[in-house]
């Protein structure tokens, strides 16, 4: 298992206020629009250099999707920030009219999504943004795992013509990848080669995939471990690639069963490589209240989960094979 | 272009509009007769567009549209009107009016960007919507420096939507004066008289209290009031607050029996309506 380690923890969406920073220097095209959460979205820093380049749009999201269609229109690169609640179901018609159909260059990145939201409870925890959001044509769904990965991934955007969701969330997490990473839109990151099991995770169940790596390789388990970023367009090739070496697989997301990660690599399983599969995800329920880590402990979203299943899935493996 | 040119105009885009509905059946010929007039009255004479023809004849179309007045349809079911007045505008041939709402064709059953058609710069069909495009639009504008004006469509019943209702805190919040919106104050929609159905109450005393300007143009069926009321508009520029026309119209206008009621808001004439219907309207550049 190739060694991963860290010196800090920070939130992912403290990588997408750095990543607007830096776009605020380089890109004059770039505006950022916010309803009401500036300091959520860590929008500061972009604010006071390009004051102009702000919109503030107060508690009125659908407003708010409506406005950067009509500036992407004039050749603006709109980012459309909220939480990720606010951000997909509650203008899912918005985006889906004026942004998605009509072909708007709009960028909507939300934060705080998921169950590590923590404190505020199921109101807030959006569990089926990536469902909705990869169901609609043209709609490119991106879910990064650390700060470093979140920041490229916020400037590589603007450089994409098209629709983005960009998903990340509220929870300081360790930071592992580059700090200078380039970004490539669909295109996964292999984190670990390995021959036993494909462990395909996204966002905050990375990190929590490389510890269930390090677990299953002092039990001799040699996992291969990939960064399923971008879900859609899904990276069809890495996957296949991984699952016709290793016969097997685990998903894992801080999103519902129904419609997410594991969903689309059942999909695209089921039509390519049959092969055993499990999943970890919020299966058909709310979240609630509680801290993040006990959460994602209660829901069955963290490194011991991951271990759990990749024993599940390579003992069916196994039986196959002795069959 | 002069009143008479306009009318005649008017009439021949309501010609096509009953001939559209009738040949594929279905869409919307209440509201489109009812917005005839405002709409050529923008394309034909108050609105500046890029006039540079391509190699194929017709206008250069840019969907950011620099330098030009951009006009947004909100209430996307009148789509028969904008086909028909952005053909006679020279954006495309009138000739691809006969393949509205039909398999393969441009012309979508609401308008549409997705198969390119020129003139159009957002799709649009769910109500509520438009007014935010367009206050982006004119925000976009302000921030380029770009001094033309946008104008945004929408219907009566379409006030019920909320998102109308952030828009316009929007538009009075940065003091978007180079808005002019318009409502089209017909009082009817689908399921039946829009007091009835859920009442609007004062419009103008609810875009006022908002922060707007408000215009009442008491008859938009009449060429002659609606110049003067776009004419008005653009003067309010510069208050710093967004314009609101408020423009009374009749459904179905230019056809009796499409008149006074909201059972043509989506209703298609058979082959005797629509003969009935052309008795009415001249025909005075040339049906498509």
């Amino acid at each position: 298992m190739k060694e991963y380690s860290f010196t800090e923890k920070k939130d992912t969406r403290s990588g997408f206020g750095a990543g607007m920073a830096e776009l605020g220097k380089s890109n004059p095209k770039v505006v950022a629009l916010c309803a009401d959460l500036v300091a959520s979205l860590k929008l500061d820093a972009f604010i006071k250099d390009n004051p102009e380049r702000f919109v503030q749009c107060g508690i009125a999201e659908a407003n708010m999707i409506g406005v950067s269609a009509g500036m992407a229109i004039a050749g603006y690169i709109p980012y459309a920030t909220t939480f990720a609640n606010f951000g997909s179901g509650r203008v899912y018609d918005q985006i889906r009219q004026s942004v998605a159909y009509s072909g708007s260059n709009v960028k909507i990145c939300v934060s705080h999504a998921g169950l590590t939201l923590g404190e505020d409870g199921a109101t807030h925890q959006i569990l089926e943004d990536i469902a909705m959001m990869r169901a609609m044509p043209g709609m490119t769904v991106i879910n990064p795992c650390d700060y470093n990965q979140t920041k490229a991934a916020t400037i590589a955007i603007a450089e994409y013509e098209g629709p983005v969701y960009l998903r990340f969330g509220r929870p300081v997490v360790p930071v592992f990848t580059a700090p200078d990473q380039k970004f490539e839109i669909g295109k996964a990151w292999m984190v670990n080669e390995g021959k036993d099991v494909s462990i395909f995770a996204t966002g905050h169940l990375v990190w929590e995939a490389i510890q269930a790596g390090e677990i299953l390789a002092k039990e001799g388990i040699d996992a291969e471990i990939i960064n399923i970023h971008t879900i859609k367009p899904l990276d069809e090739e890495a996957i296949l690639n991984s699952v016709k070496k290793t016969g097997c697989a685990v998903t894992a997301e801080e999103h519902q069963l129904n419609g997410g990660l594991g969903d689309a690599v059942c999909q695209l399983l089921s039509r390519n490589h049959i092969a055993p599969i499990e999943m970890i995800g919020v299966d058909n329920s709310f979240g609630e209240s509680g801290t993040p880590a006990q959460l994602m402990e209660k829901y069955g979203l963290n490194a011991q989960s991951i271990v759990d299943k990749v024993r599940i899935a390579i003992k069916r493996k196994e039986l196959i094979s002795s069959k | 272009m002069e009143l008479k040119q306009l009318q005649n105009t008017a009439s021949q885009v309501r010609r096509d509009i009953v001939r559209m509905v009738h040949a594929c059946q279905s869409g919307h010929p209440g509201g489109s007769l009812g917005c005839t007039d405002l709409v050529v009255a923008l394309y034909f004479h108050e609105m500046t567009i890029n006039e540079e023809k391509g190699a194929d004849g017709y206008l250069k179309f840019s969907r950011a549209g620099q330098n030009e007045d951009l006009f947004f349809l909100s209430n996307g079911h009148i789509s028969p009107l904008f086909y028909s007045v952005l053909a006679h505008r020279g954006y495309f041939a009138p000739a691809e009016l006969a393949t509205f709402r039909k398999i393969n064709s441009r012309l979508q059953g609401h308008p549409a960007t997705h198969e390119h058609l020129p003139g159009i710069r957002i799709a649009s069909g769910s109500l509520g919507q438009g007014l935010s495009v367009a206050a982006g639009a004119a925000k976009a504008k302000r921030l380029r420096g770009d001094d033309r004006n946008i104008y945004v469509l929408m219907g009566d019943g379409e006030q019920q939507e909320g998102q109308v209702w952030e828009a316009a805190q929007f538009a009075a919040h940065y003091q978007l004066d180079n808005l002019i919106a318009i409502i089209d104050w017909n009082k009817q929609q689908i399921d039946g008289p829009t007091e009835k159905v859920m009442s609007n109450k004062d419009l103008k005393a609810k875009y006022e209290a908002f922060g707007w300007t408000t215009i009442t143009l008491e008859n938009g069926n009449d060429m002659q009031l609606t110049l003067d009321a776009l004419a008005q508009a653009k003067q309010l520029k510069g208050q710093g607050k967004p314009i609101m026309i408020l423009m009374k119209s009749e459904m179905g206008y230019g056809v009796d029996y499409m008149m006074g009621t909201h059972k043509w808001h989506g209703a298609a004439p058979n082959d005797e309506q629509l003969n009935t219907a052309l008795l009415q309207l001249e025909e005075t550049i040339g049906d498509y």
